[in-house]
Order: structure tokens, then C-alpha cells, then sequence
């Protein structure tokens, strides 16, 4: 007992004899002088419980932990049993069309849109394996329209996809303008696309061989005609970026975002219906498989906006297969097409001026961060279509064909060993006439079809979308007249031919 | 006290951190109300509404000057909208920058300028946007602009410059937080700048762009993108006077070793 005292003394004694014995001048000094020597139990109490609830928020499923980012489909909830809008297809179109469906409701929480996406990994969409260019440069009216009204919106982009209590979105934008280079026999074309871009208000400059020398001279311009070069509003950016702040914005204002599969339609046509006309149908119900299971769950829609990119023919194909008896459809010709992009490294290649470069053969080129690293590719000749089934990367494909085009128009680049890295992704080809598709399926009337973008598809989304929510909404566009880009057009005789296709 | 430095040094160094879309944060209410638009959608949506007020009063006060453009020509209409935004101008032949005086009114002399063209705009730490461009497009004998410190110059708008390619010769856009090697990139569209200032940018290598931006601008002497810390600032160039041409081969030559 007394020792416990002693000891008691002696811890307490120095602080005590300093405050007494020293009188006045020591008062001033903090009571603990010397670092704690035992672990202070309240000083570590909040860490360890900090750590302890971080713990158990990665023990939660709902958390992004372990579960997310190995199986992101698991958590997914089941789609619901009736919607209002079901889009098929999670791609940055299909995203963009929720998105501006939820913007454009006149009340909140009016409309239920559902978005289904097969693949939450994208690792087949076209969407994230796209080049990422964005340019005016069509021949089309309509296609120059949408361009320039997403241009737009991705330099607003915060103003529409900002979501509160979020990073600002930065889509990575590189305004550096597209250069379409013309031969003899292809100035007329140019010339007469750079007429229409312009009267659509596009800020385009011609420029002659020798201009082309001067402001570019890493260029070879043997048998080049004339170039146009897009001054404003043209480049590329980043895609995932694009589709994220579309997705994440759609899922704030409400949109609902599953996993699963469109099997097939269930729909009224004349045979089950009295009073239907024959040779059309309307969608009752969608199914949806689930992942993983063979389970499939009916949902209830009154529209089904068929977004599904390269596979939308595909999907309408399957979808009505059971319809057959009933109604027969006429395919619709949007198909994927297999591309490939390839990387490389050149040190001593074009520099920090560099635009997105369309040769007067096809291939094309652009820069990839400021570090010499260049990526480009071409389209295969008609007939030469590689097999669509898987993404394999043919590297022959640049080696016989891209590199002998490019290594002509820029020889820098003809000091070039080998590809740094390759890959393959899908365009929604409209096998008909190469253009977007945005419109009421004829004899499904409840049916909009949104694709067939063929290769344009990323960067006319912000527009396209809008224009479909428009549609779908009130009707009618006054943004954009949309008129010929309706799919009636694939069965008729006149396609909508766009010139300035890459 | 070496020990907070170099934390502030590891934390802020030449990079600042990536700009919030509403502006820089105004103090610990402002952060407060932000942990609770994280908690409570009632918070959320005040703060979406504060967000859209400030975008439209940023809208109106970059709005196009057509009345006064059609009224006394865009060389005053641009003028009118320089100084109202807090920056100022100078015509061609006159020694003098005009500017609105503290409580923002410019005097109506600028109306005698009809037929003089405005040859240098100094808009530092101005609130202009892309939109607030619309005002200079047709400015053709512009050779001096000075956009240092505008929040809101992105790399849209630099993009946009590419109309004043036949006459400027001095351009800074030192410490824009939006502008980034992106927006640069684009600045091959003059080929009369003779010196651009890029001090204080958010870009990851700042001495490889230099070297970049040199290839690109030969003419051009590019300020402000040193790649040690330690370099002596230089100092800026007056106007009217020509600065010297630099070499890049020997900058280039000066920094690439470093990097093996």
C-alpha cells in the first residue's frame, strides 16, 4: 500500500515540485513535457474506430469492395416488372437517351426508364474501343447538325452531367481539328462537303498543297489535291469519360440500370389481337434474361428504344423470332465490322500540332498524349471484311496495309519497328448506307431503333439522344430534322449515302 | 517548420489540384454545406440551385455586345466588353490603356475610337468564358492578349484563338487553372506569336511541353514552363518591345540530358 503510494508520488512528484518550487516563471509551461510514455488509450480510440467501421464497410456487399470490382453484375438488382421506356443496350447512346428522356419529362419521377445492359464490363462495346474523334466533316446536313449540337454539349458537358457532390467531368478533350485530305479525283467531294459544313455554320478552312506544306510540313502532299481542316469543334476525348457522366447522371435523376439479356418481344399482333392491322405488331412485354441463370424476367414497357449498337439487327432478329408465325419482319441491316486501332511509338513523328489525319487512302492517324505516341488504322477494303466473331488483332492488317500508307503521307513514320499495343473493336455498320438509324421501326411501331451510326455513333450521342427523347417525347425535333435518318429508308430504294464515311 | 514546407511542397507543388465547377470554395460554410448535400437531398438540391445562379450570372456577364455592335462597330463594342469585365484595351496609335475606373464606368470617349482598331486586350483575372469571345472574334489586328488568371478559359477556348492568327504576336494564359496541354496543342494556329506565357499551368511535364511548344511555335519564346524550381523567373517581356528569339535546339539540349 504504501509502496503504491510511493510510486504514486514518484510519477506525480516532478510535476508537482516544478509548479511549486519554481514559483511564477514555470507556470507558463504546458503540464506534460516529455512524450506520453504508455499508449494513451482516448488518443487511440478514434483510429481504431475509424478502422474498425472501414472494416466492416469492405465486409459490406454494397460497398465497393471485393465483391464490385470481381463480379460488378452480382449486385445488380433484377429489372422491374413494368417501365414506361425500356433501352436496350448500355452503350453511351443508349445512356444518352435515358439520360435526356429523365431530363426532358415535364414532372419528376413521370416516366420509368430502365436501361438493360448485357456486358456491365463493356468489354466488347463499342462505345470504350472507339477512336474517340469528334469532327463536323460530313457531306450530310443532318450528320453536321448533330455534330456541331454535341460539340455543344461536351463543351457545356458540366452544366448537363454534373451531378452535385461529384468531381467536375473532364471528358479529355483535344481540340485539334480533323484534316481530310482529297486526291484529284475526290477535290469535287470535298469541295462540296466543305460547302454544305460551312452554310451549317461549321468553321472549316480549305487549304491548297503548298498551304498544307506550310502549316504541317511533316506532310507529304505527292497527289494530294486539296485538304480541309477543321478549325473549331473538332478532336478527340475521352470516351469512358463520356459514358460514365452520361451513366451516372441518367442513374441520379432516376433511370434504372440492370443486367441481363433481351431474349425476346412478346407483342400484339394480328392473330392474337382483334383489330390489329396485319404485317404490324406492338411490344407488350420484353424478357430479360438474368445473368447467369437461365431465369427470365418480363418486363412490361410501353416503348422499347433498341440501342444495342453493332448487335441491334441481331437483337431485332432474335427478339421477334417468335413472332415469326405471326408477323414477319424484315431484317434490318446493322451488322458488326470488325476494326482494328494500333498504337506505336516514334520518336522523331509529327509533334504537339498534329490533327486527326485522313489520308487521301483511308487511313488514318492521330496523336495520343504528348509523349510520340501516335494511333491510327484504316478500314479494310471492301471484301477484305475480317470475320466479326471474336477481337483477335490481325497484325499483318497494319504491317501490309496501314503502315505503307501512312510511312507514305508522313516518312517519319517510315522508321517505325513495331506496334506497341493493338486492339479491335466493333462498328454498328449500317450495311445499307453507312448512316445512323433514328427512328419508329415500321412495323413495330413501339420499337425505336437507334444505330447503325457506323463509326460516328460516340460522338453524335449527346445530339442523337436527345433528338430520339424528343421524338419519343413530344413527337417531333426542332433541333435537328431527322426526317430522312428514319428507318423506312432500308427497305426502300434511295440510300442516304454520307460521303465523308472513315 | 521544414517539415510543413515540404508537405506544402509535396501537396501543392507546381500542380494546383484539378478546378470544382462551382468555383473555388468560399470558406468553411461553404464546405459545410457541402458535407451535408452528402447526407440530406434537401442540401443537394439548394446547392444545384446556387450552382445554376452561378452559371447564369457568369452567362449574362459574358454576353455578346451586339447592340453596341451594331451601334458603334466591334473594335468599341470589344472594348466596352473588356472593360467592363474589369480588363482593359488600347487602340492602334495610342500610348494609353483604357479602363473602367473603380466602380466599373468607363468613360464614353472609347466612342470616338469607331474606326480604330483595338490592337492589345489585357483581360487578366477576368470572368470570361468561351462565350465571352463572341466579343473579339472580329477583331483582326489584335496583337497583344493577356488572359492570365482567368478561372473559367478552358481548352475550348483556346481553340477558339485560332481567328486572330494573322496578327498576334503576344499571348499569355500563365496560371488558368483550366488550360491544359490539351488547349496548347492548338496554338500552332498563330504563327506570328512571338512569345507566350505558360507560367503556372496544371500540366503533368511541364519540361517536355516546353520543348513541344517550342517545336511547334519556332518563332515563339515561351515563358514561365522552367523545369527546375530553382531556375531564376525571367522577366516579362514589355510590350512594343521585341523580345529576343530563342533557340530551341539549345534548351532542348540543356534538359534532355537530365531525363536519361
Amino acid at each position: 500500500m504504501l509502496r503504491a503510494v510511493r510510486g504514486g508520488r514518484a510519477v506525480w512528484a516532478p510535476r508537482g515540485g516544478s509548479g511549486s518550487g519554481s514559483g511564477g516563471a514555470k507556470l507558463g509551461r504546458p503540464l506534460r513535457t516529455a512524450a506520453p510514455q504508455r499508449s494513451d488509450i482516448f488518443r487511440e480510440l478514434g483510429p481504431r474506430l475509424s478502422r474498425l467501421g472501414q472494416a466492416l464497410r469492405g465486409q459490406l456487399p454494397e460497398s465497393e469492395g471485393a465483391w464490385n470490382s470481381l463480379r460488378p453484375h452480382q449486385n445488380s438488382p433484377p429489372p422491374p416488372e413494368r417501365a414506361d421506356v425500356v433501352v436496350v443496350g448500355g452503350g453511351v447512346l443508349g445512356w444518352s437517351v435515358a439520360y435526356w428522356l429523365k431530363t426532358l419529362e415535364n414532372r419528376r419521377h413521370g416516366m420509368r426508364v430502365v436501361v438493360v445492359e448485357r456486358d456491365p464490363t463493356y468489354s466488347q462495346a463499342s462505345t470504350v474501343l472507339s477512336v474517340g474523334g469528334i469532327r463536323q466533316q460530313f457531306s450530310l446536313p443532318e450528320n453536321i447538325r448533330l455534330s456541331l449540337q454535341s460539340a455543344t454539349f461536351l463543351r457545356t458537358i458540366n452544366e448537363h452531367l454534373w451531378v452535385p457532390n461529384e468531381p467536375p467531368i473532364d471528358i479529355q478533350f483535344q481540340p485539334s481539328g480533323y484534316l481530310f485530305l482529297a486526291s484529284e479525283h475526290g477535290a469535287a467531294t470535298l469541295e462540296a462537303g466543305v460547302k454544305v459544313q460551312r452554310e451549317e455554320g461549321a468553321k472549316v478552312a480549305l487549304l491548297s498543297p503548298s498551304q498544307l506544306k506550310a502549316k504541317f510540313p511533316w506532310i507529304n502532299t505527292e497527289n494530294v489535291a486539296v485538304a480541309s481542316y477543321g478549325l473549331e469543334n473538332e478532336g478527340w476525348f475521352d470516351p469512358w469519360s463520356l459514358l460514365n457522366a452520361f451513366r451516372r447522371k441518367a442513374m441520379s435523376l432516376g433511370v434504372y440500370s440492370c443486367v441481363g439479356e433481351v431474349t425476346s418481344f412478346v407483342a400484339d399482333t394480328a392473330d392474337n389481337t382483334p383489330g390489329m392491322p396485319r404485317g404490324v405488331g406492338r411490344v407488350k412485354y420484353v424478357n430479360v434474361r438474368l445473368p447467369d441463370s437461365p431465369e427470365q424476367q418480363p418486363v412490361s414497357c410501353a416503348i422499347v428504344v433498341a440501342a444495342a449498337g453493332a448487335w441491334t439487327g441481331k437483337l431485332l432478329d432474335s427478339a421477334t423470332a417468335g413472332l415469326q408465325g405471326s408477323l414477319t419482319l424484315r431484317r434490318l441491316p446493322i451488322e458488326p465490322r470488325k476494326r482494328y486501332v494500333y498504337v506505336w511509338h516514334c520518336p522523331g513523328g509529327p509533334g504537339l500540332e498534329t490533327p486527326f489525319l485522313i489520308d487521301t487512302s483511308g487511313a488514318y492517324f492521330r496523336r495520343e498524349g504528348i509523349a510520340g505516341n501516335y494511333l491510327g488504322s484504316m478500314s479494310p477494303p471492301e471484301g477484305r471484311e475480317p470475320d466479326a466473331g471474336n477481337l483477335e488483332v490481325d497484325h499483318d492488317f497494319f504491317q501490309e496495309e496501314v503502315w505503307p500508307r501512312l510511312a507514305h503521307r508522313v516518312p517519319a513514320f517510315r522508321s517505325l519497328k513495331q506496334v506497341k499495343s493493338a486492339w479491335a473493336g466493333y462498328y454498328d455498320y449500317n450495311a445499307f448506307d453507312q448512316n445512323g438509324v433514328l427512328g419508329p421501326h415500321p412495323q413495330l411501331p413501339n420499337v425505336f431503333v437507334l444505330g447503325g451510326f457506323s463509326g460516328h455513333g460516340l460522338q453524335q450521342s449527346p445530339a442523337a439522344g436527345r433528338v430520339a427523347a424528343e421524338l419519343l417525347l413530344h413527337g417531333s425535333c426542332a433541333a435537328v430534322d431527322v426526317g430522312r435518318l428514319a428507318p423506312g429508308r432500308l427497305w426502300g430504294s434511295e440510300p442516304l449515302l454520307e460521303a465523308a464515311i472513315v | 517548420m521544414a517539415a510543413a514546407l515540404a508537405i506544402r511542397g509535396l501537396r501543392g507543388g507546381r500542380i494546383p489540384p484539378p478546378p470544382h465547377p462551382t468555383g473555388p470554395l468560399r470558406g468553411a460554410a461553404s464546405g459545410a454545406l457541402q458535407r451535408l448535400g452528402e447526407w440530406f437531398y434537401e442540401v443537394e438540391v439548394v446547392l444545384g440551385w446556387a450552382e445554376r445562379l452561378r452559371r447564369r450570372r457568369l452567362r449574362r456577364k459574358n454576353a455578346h455586345y451586339s447592340f453596341i455592335q451594331s451601334l458603334h462597330g466591334h473594335n468599341v463594342a470589344a472594348a466596352c466588353f473588356a472593360m467592363s469585365c474589369g480588363g482593359r484595351v488600347r487602340f492602334e496609335g495610342q500610348q494609353r490603356w483604357l479602363c473602367a475606373d473603380s466602380r466599373g464606368r468607363w468613360s464614353p470617349e472609347v466612342l470616338q475610337f469607331h474606326h480604330v482598331p483595338v490592337v492589345a486586350v489585357d483581360l487578366s483575372g477576368s470572368q470570361l468564358t468561351y462565350d465571352g469571345l463572341d466579343n473579339f472574334v472580329l477583331l483582326t489586328k489584335l496583337q497583344h492578349l493577356d488572359l492570365s488568371g482567368c478561372p473559367h478559359v478552358d481548352d475550348w477556348a483556346l481553340g477558339r484563338l485560332h481567328v486572330f492568327g494573322d496578327s498576334l504576336q503576344e499571348l499569355s494564359v500563365a496560371r488558368c487553372p483550366r488550360v491544359t496541354e490539351r488547349g496548347l496543342a492548338t496554338l500552332h494556329q498563330l504563327p506570328k506569336l512571338r512569345c507566350l506565357d505558360v507560367g503556372g499551368l496544371a500540366v503533368q511535364s511541364p519540361g517536355l511541353l516546353r520543348i513541344l511548344l517550342e517545336e511547334m511555335l519556332p518563332q515563339c519564346r515561351v515563358l514561365g514552363m522552367e523545369m527546375e524550381e530553382g531556375d531564376p523567373p525571367e522577366a516579362p517581356p514589355e510590350l512594343g518591345q521585341p523580345p529576343p528569339l530563342c533557340d530551341s535546339a539549345v534548351i532542348g539540349g540543356r534538359v534532355v540530358p537530365k531525363w536519361h
